[in-house]
């Protein structure tokens, strides 16, 4: 997917000053937050759960080649093949002569993120398949032309109003005095239209939520149930994933599973976790004639070892960004490519460089509740700071902020001159601020939205040392 | 494409600073023994009650439950349900012998049919393998007897599970998995479904019935617990 994320800050802007995506956004603070608030109250255990998924994907990742090599050698036991790519122009190819070999027209595809980070709709259109995309919100968006912005719900920026509109617009068949202004009328619409894709369809592409090296499985995980009659109906099935999804054993999806749903949308468990091992067997009476997994590497294995290896434990619940008071005020596309929030603001520089994604890490007031609510225990303000850092290393931040730093630096390197000079200037500037700055010189940004405090009158360090002569312990 | 995987694989290994002639025995024994992690205790209960907890999670998540008492009732429970939703009364069925081992003489109003669902069935009606109690979930495979497709193209999905296979948690599913077809291998498909299909794409307002089944029935077969409760 082309990104966008160096304008970021245009981005920002443009959608913070967008009425229609605040309203469509309050939802998701009303709702995710709540629900999974709830759910975790349910089970004494999560926290427990949450360092044991943390353990089990730390485990696999430290042997992720080993693992890779079983899960594969069982694809093949079952009848399947993995096609290893090391860039998404690998997976893409990939993706393409199988539908080719399949003779393939038409593709029906469940929700996934490695398919939007691959660019696969785009590519398979220029060849000449139409990819038919069963998610709702991945089918009101593929109306739309647009990208999802929230790796769980890709059409929440979206009110009911706007998907009425399209529907109207594209669905030109039906007769348009019909009713469809409620939430009910446009999954019913979506439901019809889409059943005959299903069994139209000559391949069906999936992502995958989990790898099972003990069996070879791939593992999605749904409500909707979409994904299962794009997987089921077809002749082809195509699995889509990125090579960290894979873990050990079924005893471990499970525990996994556990911290899954509850994070995501707070449910005890999604409607439909399907386990799915090689194509139908000679005595199955339905099922895909052939099972291809496309394995993406695509950088990831050069984030393993390094102090971004964390990263790859996400599991792609969106809990950090439903948690996320940046992603509620400017939502998911605003970030410029696939990930969104703060998962997003750490796995972007990864994938497509800091050069391109730099803004991305400075977009978080560090306020931790990302890290507290992520079920893989990833330490995601960390890892924002480490961004920080390159680019500051790297001379990209921009000439202002540098000067600013170096300034502050060389006072900070001195101090009895910083004394001396914050002094000076706790009375100067409570004497011209009288409580508060309307406008500073140099603070544009911040005092375009919002006052600024003047001090009060004395610095901290003097506050601090009379305290320690005279005040209470 | 041989040459794609050593790219990867190698990739890999000098991330993990590793050499080829790695130690695999570590990871081969930790699949081979698939030791549980933590499981909850909500489900660690006396048999009746786990029964019960299944149901009342199954509920929870918008399935409905009906007991009867043995095997034989099951097809006049089937009618009963499609009466009082109004459906018609044809059912296509998975062609497992234990369901085709049931009276059907008894309801000759109900037209059953067997095999993978065909559009436009409207009721289809499968066994289960397990139940799942912990969060109210069946557990179905694949294989001659369990064609995938009954299990999310009709409108309503109607499930026979016997009591006695309902279980605490995932991972005894696992182990009547590894039981019924050998250690390291699943069937094409192994599907766990709790309650039926939603979304809450739209405003996130949730919305049953998006894709697959708008209903999710299901005839607990012999739960005396019934009569342990009241």
């Amino acid at each position: 997917m082309e990104s966008s994320a160096r304008a970021f800050k245009e981005n920002a802007r443009a959608a913070v000053a967008d009425p229609q995506l605040k309203r469509a956004l309050a939802h998701v603070k009303e709702g995710f937050i709540g629900k999974r608030a709830k759910a975790v109250a349910k089970l004494p255990e999560f926290e427990v759960l949450r360092d044991a998924a943390r353990d089990i994907k730390n485990h696999t990742l430290d042997h992720l080649d080993l693992y890779l090599e079983h899960y594969e050698r069982k694809v093949t036991e079952a009848g399947g093949q993995v096609h290893w790519c090391p860039t998404a122009e690998d997976a893409r190819r990939a993706v393409l002569e199988i539908c080719r070999a399949a003779g393939a027209r038409t593709v029906t595809k469940g929700k996934s993120m490695i398919a939007e980070e691959i660019a696969l709709n785009d590519h398979l259109e220029a060849n000449g398949i139409t990819p038919v995309e069963t998610d709702l919100g991945e089918y009101i968006i593929q109306l739309r032309g647009e990208t999802p912005s929230h790796i769980i719900a890709p059409a929440v920026h979206l009110t009911k109003d706007l998907v009425e509109a399209d529907f109207r617009a594209h669905h030109t068949a039906l007769p348009p005095e019909r009713p469809l202004s409620e939430p009910r009328q446009l999954v019913n619409e979506a439901r019809e239209i889409l059943r005959d894709k299903y069994l139209a369809a000559d391949v069906g592409i999936t992502g995958a939520n989990f790898l099972v090296a003990e069996t070879g499985t791939s593992v999605i995980v749904t409500n909707e149930g979409n994904g299962d009659l794009t997987q089921v109906l077809p002749r082809v099935h195509i699995v889509v994933a990125s090579l960290e999804k894979v873990v050990p054993t079924l005893e471990d999806v499970s525990t996994i599973l556990r911290v899954l749903a509850r994070s995501a949308t707070g449910q005890e468990c999604s409607t439909y976790t399907t386990f799915s091992t090689g194509p139908r067997r000679a005595e199955d009476p339905d099922g895909p004639d052939q099972y291809h997994v496309v394995l993406l590497d695509n950088g990831r294995s050069s984030m393993l070892g390094g102090e971004f290896q964390d990263m790859l434990r996400c599991i792609r619940c969106g809990a950090c960004m439903n948690h996320c008071p940046v992603y509620h005020a400017i939502g998911g596309h605003a970030y410029g490519w696939v990930y969104p929030g703060p998962m997003g603001a750490v796995l972007t520089p990864s994938l497509i460089g800091i050069e391109e994604a730099g803004h991305l890490p400075s977009a978080s007031t560090f306020c931790g509740r990302c890290e507290s609510v992520c079920p893989m225990r990833i330490p995601l303000p960390k890892m924002m700071r480490h961004w920080r850092e390159r680019e500051f290393e790297r001379h990209l931040s921009p000439a202002g902020a540098r000067a600013g730093l170096a300034l502050w630096a060389f006072f900070a390197k001195r101090p009895s001159l910083y004394h001396f000079v914050t002094g000076m200037a706790a009375p100067l500037l409570a004497a011209l601020g009288r409580g508060r700055f309307r406008r500073l010189p140099l603070a544009g940004g911040w005092t375009a939205h919002r006052d600024m405090p003047a001090p009060e009158g004395r610095t901290f360090r003097q506050l601090w040392a009379d305290r320690r002569q005279g005040g209470p312990r | 494409m041989s040459e794609a995987r050593e790219q990867v694989l190698g990739a890999l290994r000098r991330s993990l600073r590793r050499g080829d002639t790695a130690e695999t025995s570590a990871t081969a024994s930790r699949i081979a023994e698939h030791r549980r992690n933590l499981i909850p205790a909500r489900a660690d209960l006396p048999r009746a009650e786990q029964v019960a907890l299944f149901e009342t999670w199954a509920v929870q998540q918008a399935a409905s439950v009906a007991r009867v008492s043995d095997a034989t009732a099951v097809p006049g429970a089937l009618a009963a349900f499609l009466k009082a939703e109004n459906l018609p009364a044809e059912v296509r069925m998975a062609p497992d012998p234990e369901l085709e081992a049931l009276p059907w003489r008894d309801q000759p109003m109900l037209t059953v049919t067997k095999g993978p669902a065909r559009e436009p069935d409207a009721v289809s009606l499968t066994g289960a393998l397990a139940g799942i109690a912990e969060t109210g979930t069946l557990l179905l495979h694949s294989g001659p007897a369990g064609p995938t497709s009954l299990n999310f193209l009709p409108e309503t999905h109607v499930v026979v599970l016997p009591a006695e296979r309902i279980v605490a948690s995932y991972e005894d599913g696992w182990d009547m998995l590894r039981a019924r077809f050998g250690e390291g291998t699943l069937p094409r498909t192994v599907n766990f479904i709790t309650g039926p299909s939603r979304t809450a794409d739209i405003e996130q307002t949730i919305q049953l019935g998006a894709h697959g089944p708008r209903r999710l029935h299901i005839i607990l077969v012999g739960a005396n617990a019934d009569a342990e409760r009241d």
